[in-house]
């Protein structure tokens, strides 16, 4: 029997149904990723990297479910190269029995399978501050021009011959001469001749000052710490993206307040009390010297364990943070109490008092938290009658 | 490759044509496409070019990918079991390993065509998944993208749920028993004035829905899900019908690929090659036949089993030649009737010996804290379990046992139980999409650490989480 075979080879190039899957594929994995951006947020791996830094974060998985054996449980067929006896180690399971992915602990925690997925930290970061934006902000003093850029948009009849836009020129003239019955190109006239002419785009930005603060005092344990720095590192990198014209002031503070540059604002590691209206103070006066507020949106953030040395300082630190309020858009307290073990602190408790909607208070207990405290310190609200510029 | 090496690849492919003939292979024309690389791990991720588009597919074509990128892996080949065969090759591989593949192929083909389970394969399975690609586009366009990837999602978690033995096929499923209606009362009082009689109406026998328990849990849902609309039951067919594409290879992968290598190593031998692209080949075949400690390499075990099956019935023991009445000389015959008439499960039972066993040094492993250690080398325990997980292509049995449940329509499925538990979390999960199919409670009934046990889900209108009755 004759055996029949052919053989080709054609071009493949414009063959693409695989990576159209693949970026669907992608796509489910960033919304999974999305979906746990609290448990990534507090990752301590993510906040030491770089911006292009591949970072694995743990996603629900993606794997279709179907039914299957339990695999820890089966045995399983294997091949040696001769001589292998009973007892012998293929290897280890990563994690050991209770390994993710297996669902040896099936019933306990249905539903929950997760895997590793990779990301770079700008793309993380991307996705981490999709909805997040400054609250209350107002239009303020518009001297600070962010840009000024010229773009040629439109088509005149007037203009300098440098700016001829010699395409359009011709196609007039051969359009008339086809008028006249006599097509071609020739004759150029004045009415002919068509200028490219531009556009001023001028871009406003408003003008915000964020005050950070940060309680370095000897009873922030390496909790709170991690808490604060991992909650400044978001907040920093959020307005450094978002906002061109966003200034940063920190401000350490055990019972003296000091301004600090940002490398020892995140370093910093000091003991000794707490005087919580040391900051408070030191940021008022920041604020009233070098940013009024006619001209600067302006936005205190204090982080601390809420310790502070008695009563007496709380009733200042009110009064401070409603001097603050009365000149800013909004005021950030974030308490940090691991695993929720205290009843909330008296400086916390002296907050409650203030009633006004631009006081902004978190708790946090859990690394978990500090993703929703991101999003409540910065969703975008506006005050009713006002209109919020926010880009 | 350059055009002058294709032209050589081309008239290699036409001699190898010729050896593979004077061994009796007998396979459908072939026809060889070379590819680029991106290519090949595009069909090796839809596992048949032209297929519908999702997700999974997406992955699976990034993880063949990055695997080919790191250099870990690579597929040699991809062959469609279509008449006329499509091959496609690698075209920046060597002349010398794309000859090699070429024989692989040809032996590939000659078993599609020649073993008995797939006798019932659609031979035009290229167009039929172009066909279907293009009806999920349409229902993309009509219903959504994304309603369409939320029925897929659904019906590619219970894929592999079909029956594909249509001959052992006890007819089409029934309808669900028609519901017994109240005759309506003529009066308001018409209970009053029967109060005291005994009914007369005798019960209706109860009639089975499925009669006999389904296994074909796709084709079951695609007849008689309550609730789909006609596009939706299509979309189980579609699906239904690669899968029993793709069942016959799965049934027979170590005979496969087993009897392939057997081959191209044979064709390989006649070839006039020069001694260096005979040591090319060499590392080539010893590649894809080295043992793996976690599995069991199809292509391995699979051309010794062939090897030793044609040297016994060649040179048989003098004990076979009398019990057995084998007069010896019979190798060839053999195992051309073994690729005939086996699957994998038979073709191990009947002859994975003691020695083989032995020689290729096969064992069981299992977890052990957090070590995967070796518990078994006696021959039969390690044969017998490996053809225990063969059994239903090493995925679950699972069966409709009544489509009618608590006479509410809801979905009672049992899982044969043959030694091995379920993963309760991933039956969790399935029962979620399966309840999107269904949109009934669904219930399944298997047994958890020797215990008979039920899982139910309800979905929105009981519990949330599936519950356990023993």
């Amino acid at each position: 029997m004759p055996l029949t075979v052919s053989l080709s080879k054609n071009d493949w190039s414009l063959h693409r149904k695989g990576p159209i899957d693949q970026a669907r594929h992608n796509e489910k994995v960033k919304e999974a990723i999305k979906g746990n951006l609290a448990g990534i947020v507090g990752e301590e791996a993510i906040i030491t990297a770089d911006g292009d830094k591949i970072v694995k974060v743990p996603i629900r998985s993606l794997e279709l479910p179907h039914f299957r054996f339990d695999d820890g449980r089966r045995k399983h067929a294997g091949q040696g190269q001769g001589g292998t006896k009973v007892g012998d180690v293929l290897g280890q399971q990563p994690g050991g029995q209770a390994g993710p992915g297996r669902g040896k602990q099936a019933g306990q925690e249905p539903g929950v399978d997760y895997y590793e997925a990779e990301i770079t930290v700008d793309e993380l970061a991307a996705l981490v501050f999709a909805d997040l934006g400054l609250p209350f902000l107002k239009p303020k003093g518009r001297q600070e021009i962010e840009s000024e850029t010229v773009r040629f948009n439109e088509i005149r009849k007037r203009g300098i011959m440098s700016n001829l836009d010699k395409k359009r020129t011709i196609g007039e003239n051969l359009r008339r001469n086809a008028r006249l019955g006599q097509p071609g190109f020739f004759g150029l006239s004045n009415d002919d001749l068509r200028f490219k002419t531009w556009e001023r785009d001028v871009k406003y930005e408003t003008n915000a000052v964020v005050i950070a603060m940060r309680d370095v005092s000897g009873s922030m344990g390496e909790f709170e710490k991690y808490i604060t720095r991992s909650f400044y590192f978001w907040m920093v990198r959020f307005l450094r993206t978002r906002y061109k014209q966003v200034q940063i002031v920190f401000i350490t503070h055990h019972t003296e307040a000091k301004e600090v540059d940002e490398d020892t604002f995140f370093n910093l590691g000091e003991s000794g009390g707490t005087k919580v209206s040391s900051a408070y103070q030191l940021a008022l006066d920041v604020a009233n010297e070098r940013y009024p507020s006619s001209e600067w949106n302006t936005y205190p953030f204090h982080f601390s364990d809420g310790d502070n040395w008695g009563e007496v300082d709380n009733q200042r630190c009110l009064d401070l943070v409603k001097a603050l309020l009365a000149r800013s858009n909004a005021f950030g307290y974030g308490e940090i109490q691991e695993g929720g073990r205290r009843s909330p602190s008296t400086l916390m408790s002296a907050f409650g008092q203030i009633k006004d909607p631009h006081f902004i208070g978190v708790t946090i207990t859990r690394k978990e938290d500090v993703y929703p405290a991101l999003k409540q310190f910065f969703s975008t609200r506006e005050d009713g009658d006002r209109q919020a510029v926010a880009r | 490759m350059t055009p002058e090496e294709v032209r050589e690849l081309e008239g290699a492919v036409g001699e190898i044509m010729v050896i593979a003939d004077r061994f009796g292979l007998d396979p459908y024309p072939v026809h060889f496409e070379l590819v680029p690389a991106t290519i090949m791990y595009e069909f090796g991720a839809y596992g048949l070019p032209g297929r519908f588009s999702h997700w999974t597919h997406g992955r699976a074509y990034q993880q063949i990918k990055t695997m080919y990128d790191y250099g870990l892996s690579k597929i040699y080949e991809l062959v469609i079991n279509t008449n006329p065969a499509y091959a496609f090759l690698l075209e920046n591989n060597t002349v010398l390993q794309n000859k090699m593949v070429a024989a692989h192929v040809l032996a590939h083909v000659d078993f599609f065509k020649n073993n008995a389970y797939f006798e019932h394969t659609n031979r035009s399975m290229l167009e039929t998944v172009s066909i279907n690609a293009e009806r999920l586009r349409r229902y993309e366009f009509e219903h959504g993208r994304e309603k369409v990837e939320t029925l897929l999602d659904a019906v590619l978690s219970i894929q592999e749920h079909i029956d594909n033995n249509p001959r052992l096929r006890h007819g089409a499923p029934d309808e669900p028993p028609a519901r017994r209606r109240m005759e309506p009362p003529s009066t308001p009082y018409d209970d009053m004035l029967r109060l005291g009689e005994t009914k007369a109406e005798p019960e209706p026998e109860v009639r089975k829905f499925p009669a006999e328990p389904e296994k074909d849990l796709l084709l079951f849902l695609a007849d008689h899900a309550p609730d789909l609309e006609p596009w939706q039951r299509d979309v189980l067919h579609i699906v239904r019908s690669e899968q029993l594409y793709f069942l016959p290879q799965m049934q027979t992968k170590i005979m496969n690929e087993g009897w392939a290598s057997f081959w191209h190593a044979r064709i390989m031998r006649e070839l006039e090659l020069t001694e260096s692209e005979y040591v090319q080949f060499a590392q080539l075949h010893s590649g894809v036949l080295s043992p793996s400690k976690r599995n069991v390499n199809p292509y391995y075990v699979g051309m010794k089993i062939f090897e030793d099956v044609e040297r016994r019935w060649d040179e048989p023991t003098e004990e076979e030649r009398k019990k057995l009445g084998r007069p010896g000389c019979e190798g060839r015959s053999k195992v051309f009737e073994v690729r005939q008439l086996d699957n994998d499960a038979s073709f191990l039972r009947n002859y994975l010996t003691k020695d083989l066993v032995e020689e290729l040094d096969l064992y069981l492993y299992r977890l052990e804290g957090d070590k995967w250690v070796i518990v078994e080398k006696d021959w039969e325990v390690v044969r017998d379990t490996i053809l225990t997980s063969m059994t239903n292509f090493g995925q679950p049995y699972i069966v409709v046992e009544d489509g009618d449940y608590r006479r509410g329509r809801e979905l009672y499925l049992k899982h044969r139980h043959e030694g091995d538990d379920l993963d309760l979390d991933y039956a969790d999960k399935t029962m979620r999409y399966l309840y999107q199919l269904w949109s009934r409670p669904i219930h399944l009934e298997t047994i958890v650490d020797g215990k008979s046990t039920v899982l139910t889900y309800e979905g929105q209108r009981g519990h949330a989480e599936p519950v356990r009755r023993s």
